[in-house]
């Protein structure tokens, strides 16, 4: 019943075209050995986008339609696999084709959303403390290529309460994805983690692909009650997949070559995070390079619009500056009495140590101030902000207050004489 | 009109061709029928026997032959008791019963009665053998602590139509019949409580439109005082991502003073909407003691719904504002963002292959907006009240630059400019408007004169803190510092507001007068301070004190002594007798 078409119109880029006749708009068919899916419809002509990309595709290929949407095998089996943008394992594992869940699913309806409650424990003291991660949030890691990233994913992967973690990886360098590979499995994490993996060498339609597929599995998993992380890595690629198809499509580019959908393209993605109304959550994290360092650049610049805050990883750390999660003020006045008033403490006096490195710099006299504010800063960086550091909220905690003891009297750091009483660190005599 | 047929020749994307037969009009609705669902769309272009629909739904699954109908009816949403406290999408289907059908996810081709099949007590107000107009009000029903009118739709001739029967004061359906009028023609046509309008069309059925004369009390302090709003008129609140543009649209819809309050979510982030849609019941509207939500629609149309119904949900919104200001109410309309909804025609258009204009807008793109803001106004009708649309959109500027085509659009046609800056909020000074940049053509609830001067004064202070970057605190004067200083305590303690703190949050108008002109005084006197130490010592110790007193309830007993205290400290320094 599958027609079988043999005469390719056009071929350009990765997009070919060929008559067929009751083909319906998304549907899927193969093309030579790889899958395509119907772009556009334009009478009897119909565009395809092959996922292996068109190289070598000739003008008499098979083109067979298969009647069916793309589609992804949704299952407990997926624990611990690798698959490639087109849904084939990349493992050595067998395929999965039961169960096959549609990708890019309708969007939640607003009136069965909750607000979110949870926070998402990581052991990373920059973001449980400053800027807590929260159940259902959508937040991008800003960062530059060459900053450790990955690394960072891979240890939020590993140390991050939660149920079940999904990594998509777009434009992934292949020692990247050993290096997810390799930690994963080495922690023992590997078991609880589905990846779905598009490297920098593979086609580029299949790079498009990824999100939708780790996002679609993400949805089903929470719906029956699981707490899932989806970690993407790197969104920038993804955007840049998006452009390259575009202007293949002889579609007119808005700004910097991107689509004028880059913006719904991003949040029809990153809107699939959720907490489900007596059922799991969805949570996003997912890395975006900033070409140049620029985050006015359109792929930043529509996902600031897009998500609950930012973190920015700069010089192997999390800034506690220009960082934020929008959603910390829902679970952080749980966690312990001191957490918001230290945490605007801490960053104030950090604040404060930057002014005083600052006149340093410039040559200015150092004051007894200035000299405490220097000490601080030297601790707080080391001990803290250091992404190596791996302990849970409340030694974090403690551990701020360790740091004012050693540098201040309680009456200068501007915290309140109640919480100093109750929590300042007793002096053990030199 | 009888009803054309087609069928589909072609899709990308949500942009469907239909080859048609019989006669059909630009922006008819017509549905696609795929499978056993039927998806709603706009035909937005029409060339031959080709038509281009947009449409409202994923076009997934639809193919080359599937049939279209054409409903003969341009886009509508219908207009009656039942609307507040509404949630809806974009093409007015209400979310919550939606859910209720549909479960956690929007079906597609699934519309609901957006009115509530509801019974309610009519009051008639006229009498058979009365003559009424399009618009004049034939009954009342009580819609929650409104006397809702109902009305002869706004979309019948403009005759003199003469009531034939009318029902007599007593419970009916929401749908049921309850006049009967006659047109000079001896035309007749039955009325219930509901009808429906086009949602790109303006309702007339006004007297004449009047001046935006009435400021728009918002109970933000940079905003009454400084750049005020008005009852009719519109303004922008444009901003990078993080300055602050929801939360004080969100305060904006908690506290200002007007009648009915129409949240248009439009392109935004789904959480957003749902803390309003948690928070809202909870909250309690001070001026009529009943919960937020009695006076508040919802329109949402999130990023991740499909993006031709974005485009819809600022006209769906618009019109419903224009139904209650037919009624003699002030109604306020917050769209956030605009800039989704013009690039939601921005994605149609370079589907159509236009030829695009600046960043591939298209070159419609001005002309579109200002029809869209001047779709606000103040209004005398025809029983000779008045009611009014005021319309705040907000502008998600990519890059967080001005410069960019809809914020330059935008600013040619609104009356007042509240441009977030992200120096502000980073420094965490919220609101953060930029109190020198941006700028109101409303009257505000303060004497200009004093307005303006105390704006100078702000400007001169800034102008000082440049030039100190540059020579130091050294370089400075004490004269220009202590204006310095008088500007940062204006900044700090008047535009700079809490909006945690449950007093400081708003803060009414009578308060706000009084709180302006103590600071005015201080602003504008002459201090005996000798050194730079002094002066700084002084004025932390005067920014204390009206922080302090910001944060007490004009009823506590400390209200009157904390402004004691400042007029104290002010009194010790102050140089209003003759020196040197």
């Amino acid at each position: 019943m599958n027609k079988v078409y043999t005469k390719i119109e056009s071929i350009v880029g990765d997009v070919i075209t060929v008559r067929a006749q009751g083909v319906r708009y998304n549907d899927l068919a193969v093309v030579g050995k790889s899958f395509a899916n119907v772009i556009k419809l334009d009478g009897d002509l119909v565009s395809l986008q092959v996922f292996a990309g068109a190289k070598g595709i000739s003008t008499n290929d098979e083109v067979r339609f298969l009647g069916v949407p793309m589609k992804v095998s949704f299952s407990d089996d997926l624990l611990g696999r690798v698959f490639d943008g087109s849904g084939r394992p990349r493992d050595n594992g067998p395929a999965l084709e039961d169960n096959m869940i549609e990708i890019g699913g309708p969007s939640v309806n607003p009136a069965k959303r909750i607000v979110p409650k949870n926070m998402i424990r990581t052991g990373i003291p920059m973001i449980d403390v400053f800027n807590t991660l929260v159940e259902s949030q959508k937040l991008p890691i800003f960062s530059v290529s060459g900053e450790p990233y990955n690394e960072l994913l891979a240890r939020i992967a590993m140390q991050a309460e939660v149920d079940l973690i999904i990594l998509g990886g777009m434009g992934l360098k292949y020692d990247d994805y050993l290096f997810f590979k390799d930690t994963l499995e080495k922690s023992g994490a590997m078991s609880r983690t589905i990846m779905f993996i598009h490297t920098a060498s593979d086609p580029t339609v299949e790079c498009m692909m990824i999100p939708d597929m780790a996002l679609a599995v993400a949805e089903r998993f929470a719906i029956e009650g699981k707490k899932v992380l989806v970690l993407l890595t790197d969104m920038t690629n993804f955007a840049d997949s998006l452009k390259e198809m575009a202007i293949t499509m002889d579609q007119v580019p808005s700004n910097r070559g991107y689509p004028g959908d880059l913006y719904s393209s991003l949040a029809s993605r990153y809107e699939k995070a959720v907490d489900f109304e007596g059922a799991g959550s969805l949570t996003i994290l997912a890395v975006t390079t900033m070409p140049g360092d620029d985050v006015t650049h359109p792929v930043p610049d529509n996902t600031g619009y897009i998500t609950e805050g930012q973190y920015y990883l700069k010089n192997g750390h999390i800034e506690p500056f220009g960082s934020l999660s929008r959603l910390k003020q829902n679970v952080n006045s749980e966690t312990r009495n001191d957490h918001r008033a230290l945490m605007d403490g801490l960053i104030k006096l950090y604040s404060a140590y930057k002014e005083s490195l600052e006149k340093k710099s410039m040559g200015f006299m150092m004051s007894e101030w200035d000299e405490k504010l220097l000490k601080y800063g030297h601790l707080f960086e080391t001990r803290l902000m250091d992404l190596s550091v791996n302990i849970p909220l409340e030694e974090a905690l403690d551990l701020g207050w360790e740091i004012l003891a050693e540098c201040f009297e309680p009456n200068e750091t501007g915290l309140r004489s109640e919480l100093i009483a109750q929590r300042w660190p007793k002096k053990t005599e030199a | 009109m009888t009803k054309s047929t087609g069928y589909v020749a072609g899709v990308n994307g949500n942009l469907v061709t239909v080859a048609f037969e019989g006669a059909i009009s630009k922006n008819e609705v017509a549905y696609v029928h795929v499978g056993d669902t039927s998806l709603k769309g706009e035909v937005i272009r029409i060339n031959g026997n080709k038509a281009s629909m947009q449409v409202y739904e994923m076009t997934n699954g639809i193919q080359v032959g599937d049939k279209v109908d054409f409903t003969g009816e341009m886009m509508s949403v219908e207009l009656g008791p039942g609307l507040l406290t509404q949630i809806y999408d974009g093409l007015q289907n209400p979310l919550p019963a939606l859910a209720e059908k549909c479960g956690f996810f929007l079906q597609r081709g699934v519309y609901m009665d957006p009115i509530p099949n509801k019974d309610w007590e009519f009051t008639p107000v006229v009498a058979v053998g009365d003559v009424v107009r399009p618009g004049d009000a034939i009954g009342t029903v009580p819609e929650g602590i409104f006397t809702h009118k109902i009305m002869v739709p706004f979309g019948f001739d403009d005759v003199d139509w003469k009531v034939v029967s009318i029902v007599s004061k007593g419970v009916y359906n929401v749908r049921s019949t309850v006049a009967r009028l006659q047109s000079p023609k001896g035309e007749e046509k039955d009325l219930t409580m509901v009808f429906s309008w086009p949602v790109k069309k303006a309702v007339g059925c006004y007297e004449e439109r009047l001046r935006p004369d009435e400021t728009l009390v918002t109970k933000i302090r940079i905003i009454d005082t400084f750049l005020p709003i008005a009852k009719g008129g519109t303004y922008c609140v444009p901003g990078p991502f993080g300055a602050g543009k929801t939360v004080l649209q969100h305060l904006t819809s908690r506290n200002a003073e007007v009648d009915i309050v129409i949240i248009a979510a439009c392109g935004e982030r789904a959480g957003e909407v749902v803390e309003v849609l948690k928070e809202f019941p909870e909250l309690v509207d001070p001026k009529t003691g009943r919960s937020l939500m009695e006076r508040t629609i919802i329109i949402c149309n999130t990023s991740s719904m499909p993006v031709a119904a974005r485009e819809a949900s600022v006209y769906t919104a618009i019109t419903m504002a224009e139904y209650y200001r037919q009624m003699g109410l002030n109604v306020l309309l917050l769209a956030d963002s605009t800039s989704r909804w013009a690039q939601a025609m921005r994605e149609m258009s370079g589907r159509l292959e236009e030829i695009p204009g600046e960043e591939a807008f298209p070159a419609y793109l001005e002309s579109v907006i200002a029809a869209f803001y001047e779709r606000a106004g103040k209004v005398r009708l025809h029983d000779g009240s008045t009611g009014s649309v005021t319309i705040g959109g907000t502008v998600s500027p990519a890059g967080g630059n001005f410069e960019e085509p809809v914020t330059q659009a935008t600013l040619k046609v609104v009356g007042a400019f509240h441009g977030l800056s992200r120096e502000r909020s980073d420094a965490r000074k919220y609101p953060a408007i930029h109190p020198l940049d941006s700028w109101s053509k409303y009257n505000g609830i303060i004497d200009k004169a004093r307005v303006e001067q105390a704006r100078d004064i702000l400007f001169r202070s800034n102008e000082i803190n440049q030039m100190m970057k540059v020579v130091g605190e050294e370089g400075t004067s004490v004269a220009d510092y202590i204006v310095y200083q008088k500007g940062e305590l204006l900044d700090s303690v008047y535009l700079q507001q809490n909006s945690f703190d449950p007093v400081d949050s708003a803060v009414l108008p009578d308060r706000q007068r009084e709180e302006f002109n103590l600071l005015y005084e201080v602003l504008t006197a002459d201090f005996a301070l000798d050194s730079k130490k002094d002066v700084r010592a002084f004025f932390n110790q005067m920014r204390q004190k009206f922080l302090d007193w910001n944060s007490v309830a004009t009823t506590d007993p400390r209200y009157s002594q904390y402004e004691n205290e400042i007029r104290d400290l002010y009194a010790s320094k102050s140089n209003c007798c003759e020196e040197m």
